[in-house]
């Protein structure tokens, strides 16, 4: 599992609209990276290209290439549901699937695929899944209630034990805690410690205490003016964008000068 | 210094009405419009005293002295608010009367018949008393159910293309047809249906099948209108948590978009049966009318309950009254339908609903 992500001049685009310009970066293998920088610098929509949400959006298209162990994500005849299957996301506002249960919620990426699974094996993945949630002691005896039920925090973490349900290399994260009190806070950065282990991951985050406490390396976007692309100003291990930073921008985001 | 102090007034607090003064007024201003209407009949300036008359005048009598009277004491926005609640209100009681005299109506002058005979005797060669609309109560259900057959797919799966997949000039152009569709009169429906019926098995043809072909016409605009609105609702983060699990686009609209807009989607069906139940004209027109039971669609016309009620009336016999009271009770059957299908549609709806609890 886990998986090296390489991104080479990646120009994102909303109809016509440059959205990001010029992205060049690389992620490695289990290692949290975290993508920081203003309001609408870009970073949700570069996040969203990695398993190609981005396209989603009507009108919405990629140019450049993003790499995944050496395969080209936007390259011809790539399937976008076969690239999602690898790289699972987990976004800003908490969205259990109102219609199904906890056990149903986590158990979504099997059964909306109409895979067959046996009960036992539910039971295990549902079980495993959870726990790698740190969500089962909390839900175990309620599993079959709806998942809408639970707390902002609980739900948050329900949505990330259905993204690791279904096995992904790599899990985006799309500014995971921001709808969430400090302590639901603590929780999810504790269990983004823990998935590090076994996968890659990237969050977009607007906290820079959360970007430094959890990240191995971060990347820093800004945005020039309104109706400009954003850019990756700069790409360094987090010890050094917080304390040394290269860029005059960096220090002056980082150091609250700005933003 | 004076002696006596006045505690200084709090500023944020002003007058108010007692709750029940402006029921008071109400009561004031209709007794004083009837007796000014009154006193005018005495003086023979108008015929009679007229309820209706004094219904007007009260009401007008009500919001010019709330009017003036909350201004005075509660300042302008208050005086603003109790108007303008009493015009609405107006307006509502307005809008009730008709419904409300409607069902009256209905309701008395249909159960003379409303009896056991009327649900499962025919007409066919009833002279006079007696008689029933099974015929026509069997010829509705039987038009309406398949008009439902045809058009909830043809619908559901139109607007499932418009909220889901349409993009560009041919989107545009359906949904610029379906609010065409939407306002085609229903003679015209059931003409194209007699029409269409009348290339294939000449001129002439009555069936039920080609009303139930009009119906659809009516109904599929109506289906495909109220199920977008409800596919629309569904969040978007929704499709995008499917997506993301790498579920392909028609799973997540099949297994997560569906089941999350089923009660509403349900509900706007069930209205869109209820609106096409009560069609007369197109019903005329293709599946003309008959006193004998026809369960067989494709022959032969077929009654149903608004053409009976109209047929009843149109062809009274000599004994008038029986076919007025047949009339009636085939009004209240179909009304008591519509409510059928209506509470069903609430009940589907709650059991449907996404469940929210702990």
């Amino acid at each position: 599992m886990s998986k090296r992500i390489e991104v080479n001049d990646l120009n994102v685009y909303y109809g016509k609209f440059k959205a990001v310009e010029d992205v060049t970066l690389t992620i490695e293998p289990r290692s949290v990276t975290a993508f920081i920088g203003p309001s609408g610098c870009g970073k949700s929509t570069f996040i969203r290209t990695l398993n190609r949400m981005h396209e989603v959006i009507p009108g919405a298209y990629v140019e450049g290439e993003v790499l995944v162990d050496g395969n080209n994500l936007y390259g011809p005849g790539v399937d976008p549901v076969l690239v999602r299957r690898q790289v699972g996301m987990v976004f800003q506002r908490p969205n259990p699937f109102p219609t199904m249960s906890i056990r149903d919620n986590v158990l979504a990426g099997v059964t909306l695929n109409n895979r067959r699974i046996s009960k036992s094996d539910a039971d295990d993945l549902v079980e495993k899944s959870l726990q790698g949630a740190n969500l089962w002691n909390e839900v175990k005896d309620r599993l079959d209630r709806p998942g809408s039920g639970l707390s902002g925090g609980q739900q948050q973490r329900l949505c990330i034990a259905r993204a690791i349900a279904v096995e992904p290399e790599v899990i985006l994260m799309d500014e995971p805690c921001s709808a969430l009190d400090p302590i639901s806070t603590l929780a999810i950065e504790d269990l983004i410690e823990e998935l590090k282990q076994d996968y890659t991951i990237v969050i977009v985050t607007h906290n820079m205490q959360q970007a430094s406490r959890v990240s191995d390396k971060t990347a820093f976007f800004n945005i020039a003016g309104t109706g400009m692309p954003g850019k990756l100003i700069e790409y360094d291990d987090t010890s050094v964008i917080f304390s040394n930073p290269s860029v005059k921008a960096t220090e002056d985001y980082v150091s609250g000068k700005f933003g | 210094m004076t002696a006596i102090q006045t505690a200084p007034a709090n500023p944020l607090a002003h007058g108010r009405l007692h709750r029940r003064t402006p029921w008071m007024v109400l009561g004031l201003s209709f007794a004083v419009a009837a007796g000014v209407l009154s006193l005018l009949a005495a003086a023979g300036t108008i015929g009679s005293l007229n309820l209706i008359a004094v219904a007007v005048l009260g009401t007008v009598f009500y919001i010019v002295s709330i009017g003036v009277l909350s201004s005075q004491v509660e300042g302008r926005r208050q005086a603003t608010d109790r108007i303008v609640t009493a015009v609405v209100t107006t307006a509502f009681v307005l809008a009730v009367i008709p419904l409300v005299s409607l069902v009256f109506t209905v309701v008395a002058n249909g159960l003379a018949r409303f009896d056991v005979q009327f649900f499962t005797f025919s007409m066919r060669n009833v002279v006079g008393e007696g008689g029933g609309a099974v015929h026509a109560i069997t010829g509705t259900l039987l038009m309406t159910g398949t008009a439902a057959i045809i058009s909830i797919p043809i619908g559901l799966l139109t607007a499932i293309y418009l909220v889901e997949y349409g993009r560009g000039p041919l989107a545009r152009a359906i949904t610029f047809f379906v609010d065409v569709m939407t306002g085609i009169p229903s003679i015209v429906a059931g003409l194209f249906a007699f029409a269409l019926f009348a290339l294939f098995f000449g001129p002439g043809v009555r069936m039920g099948f080609a009303g139930a072909v009009a119906l659809s016409v009516l109904m599929i605009p109506v289906v495909v209108r109220s199920c977008e609105e409800m596919l629309r609702i569904v969040p978007n983060e929704l499709r995008e948590a499917s997506f993301a699990l790498g579920v392909p686009k028609w799973l997540t609209v099949l297994k997560v978009v569906l089941p999350t807009s089923i009660a509403g989607i349900t509900t706007g069906i069930m209205l869109a049966i209820a609106r096409v139940i009560g069609e007369t004209a197109p019903l005329l027109i293709v599946a003309g009318f008959t006193a004998s039971m026809n369960t067989n669609l494709f022959a032969d016309r077929m009654q149903s309950l608004p053409v009976f009620v109209f047929t009843s009336y149109a062809n009274q016999g000599v004994d008038f009254q029986a076919d007025l009271d047949r009339a009636w009770a085939g009004a209240l059957t179909l009304i008591l339908i519509v409510m059928v299908l209506n509470l069903a549609a609430r009940l589907i709806a709650r059991f449907f609903a996404p469940k929210f609890g702990r």
